[in-house]
């Protein structure tokens, strides 16, 4: 059965901040290159199999690993860092990570959340979201597919408020994303046989590590921008 | 078709680098041509769909390599997807600056670009990647790539790109339309990160700088690429040491 703490951890209201982060689609609307339902569907597109992939991959590493007593999530935040080229990327992604795990401990209190908040006070938002996973109960791959719907959550419902684009289109948009969300959720956590326990270090460094140039540069575009309504 | 090609240096009794390997293998044929300065010189069309080419770069400590080309390299379709691999270790206090010409797609091809560059402590490295989406008008074949760079064992970036997906390349998230794209990784950082049309300068958490561009033709991506690593490293040449960093982009 699908874990209720799933249906928690991807419902955008849970008060863990991500409201305030539209990852990149104030800054591509600004610019003009998302100003329609079917312009937002092709930006939304490309940050699920770009952005999306590493974030899923690291979220069902973390939950993984967060079995294990120290599981070594100061190298694990390496293998983030080393994905996000962004400054301004890293800094929303360990703001967002810093705020869930907030939240986490007191919704779900759990020894792995207290481990990886000394570890990491910090940590980026997927590992976070990983190990919070764990402490709610659900799978690795449940991990992977909350990450990956974060991916496009917020950047649609923000889209939504800036462009006042109807609600239900771009519903309907995320809904018809279902296929790639799944698939993109298995490339991070291929299905099969998973002995439990974390995986040995050295493997998370072939984790994938899509990336996507013009994200990049919306981001430290954003950064800069004087009026703006959204942190990231 | 497979094949590997080699460069390795040494340091000569004087200190000065000596190029102490230098292995061609067709299409893959390396020529020497400065102290330290090695052109590669495609001698065979390609790399064409089912070739398996690597290209091993071995710099020891304290010596310095630089690596171009001589023309563009045109993937083009055959049997299969055509894979190269680049290695690189750069030994502590060494040189490497790998400045390549572009990577055309042409059409119907299926690419997969490789790196793994490792590098030891005060290594100085400028590695630059340059991709053209297809020959004028053409629609692209297919590329997947994978950068992954290591100090002494620790990540300092990893990144790959799917290229030639239509829908991927056209969203305003990935490439924009843009049909050309460039990534210089820097091993110096950048006092801040920069940003302007189409050129991004972000310095990495660990060290390091990414200079990221996109362009409409290469021309003008090689000159947003120049100006984000004048940015980075103050003059635009990485194996000049002592130069300030203070320089603003595109002044020298």
């Amino acid at each position: 059965m699908l874990s209720p703490g799933l249906l928690l951890l991807a419902d955008s209201r849970l008060p863990a901040g991500g409201h305030a982060h539209s990852g990149g689609a104030e800054r591509v609307i600004a610019a003009g290159a998302v100003h329609d339902v079917p312009s937002l569907e092709r930006f939304l597109r490309g940050r699920l199999h770009t952005a999306g992939v590493p974030a899923a991959a690291l979220a069902a590493a973390a939950r993984a690993a967060a079995v294990d007593e120290s599981p070594g999530w100061e190298l694990l935040d390496e293998e983030a860092d080393a994905r996000t080229a962004s400054p301004a990327q890293r800094a929303a992604s360990r703001t967002q990570g810093r705020l869930l795990l907030r939240v986490a401990r007191r919704v779900w209190p759990a020894e792995a959340l207290e481990e990886l908040a000394r570890r990491t006070p910090s940590p980026h938002h997927p590992v976070a979201l990983g190990v919070a996973a764990y402490a709610a109960g659900a799978t690795a791959g449940e991990a992977a597919l909350a990450a990956a719907y974060h991916a496009v959550s917020g950047p649609a419902t923000a889209a939504v408020r800036l462009l006042g684009l109807d609600p239900v289109a771009v519903h309907a948009l995320l809904a018809a994303l279902g296929p790639d969300l799944a698939a993109v959720a298995e490339r991070a956590h291929p299905p099969g046989p998973h002995p439990p326990g974390s995986r040995p270090p050295g493997s998370w460094a072939e984790l994938p590590a899509c990336s996507a140039p013009a994200l990049d540069l919306l981001a430290e575009q954003h950064a800069r921008a004087e009026v703006r309504l959204f942190v990231s | 078709m497979r094949a590997g090609a080699a460069v390795g240096t040494a340091a000569g009794p004087d200190g000065r680098t000596v190029l102490r390997r230098l292995a061609s293998a067709p299409p893959l044929t390396l020529r020497q041509t400065g102290p330290h300065t090695v052109h590669l010189v495609s001698t065979a069309a390609g790399p064409l769909g089912g070739d398996r080419l690597s290209l091993d770069l071995d710099v020891a400590p304290r010596t310095t390599l630089e690596l171009a080309s001589v023309a563009s390299t045109l993937v083009l379709p055959g049997r299969g997807e055509s894979e190269l691999l680049v290695t690189a270790r750069v030994g502590a206090g060494a040189r490497l600056r790998f400045v390549p010409e572009p990577t055309v797609l042409a059409a119907g091809c299926a690419h997969r670009l490789i790196v793994r560059l490792e590098l030891e402590p005060e290594a100085s490295v400028l590695w630059r990647e340059e991709i053209v989406l297809g020959r004028y008008g053409e629609r692209p074949g297919r590329c997947r790539t994978r950068f992954d760079a290591t100090l002494a064992g620790r990540p300092l970036l990893r990144q790959e790109l799917t290229l030639g997906d239509p829908d991927l390349d056209a969203s305003p998230a990935v490439l924009g339309g843009a049909r050309c794209l460039g990534t210089t990784f820097l091993t110096a950082t950048a006092k801040e990160p920069l940003v302007s049309d189409g050129l991004a300068v972000l310095p990495l958490a660990a060290s390091g700088t990414v200079v990221s561009a996109l362009a409409a033709d290469a021309v003008e991506l090689r000159s947003l690429l120049e100006r984000g690593e004048r940015a980075v490293s103050g003059d635009g040449d990485d194996t000049v040491a002592g130069r300030g960093r203070g320089a603003r982009p595109g002044v020298r």
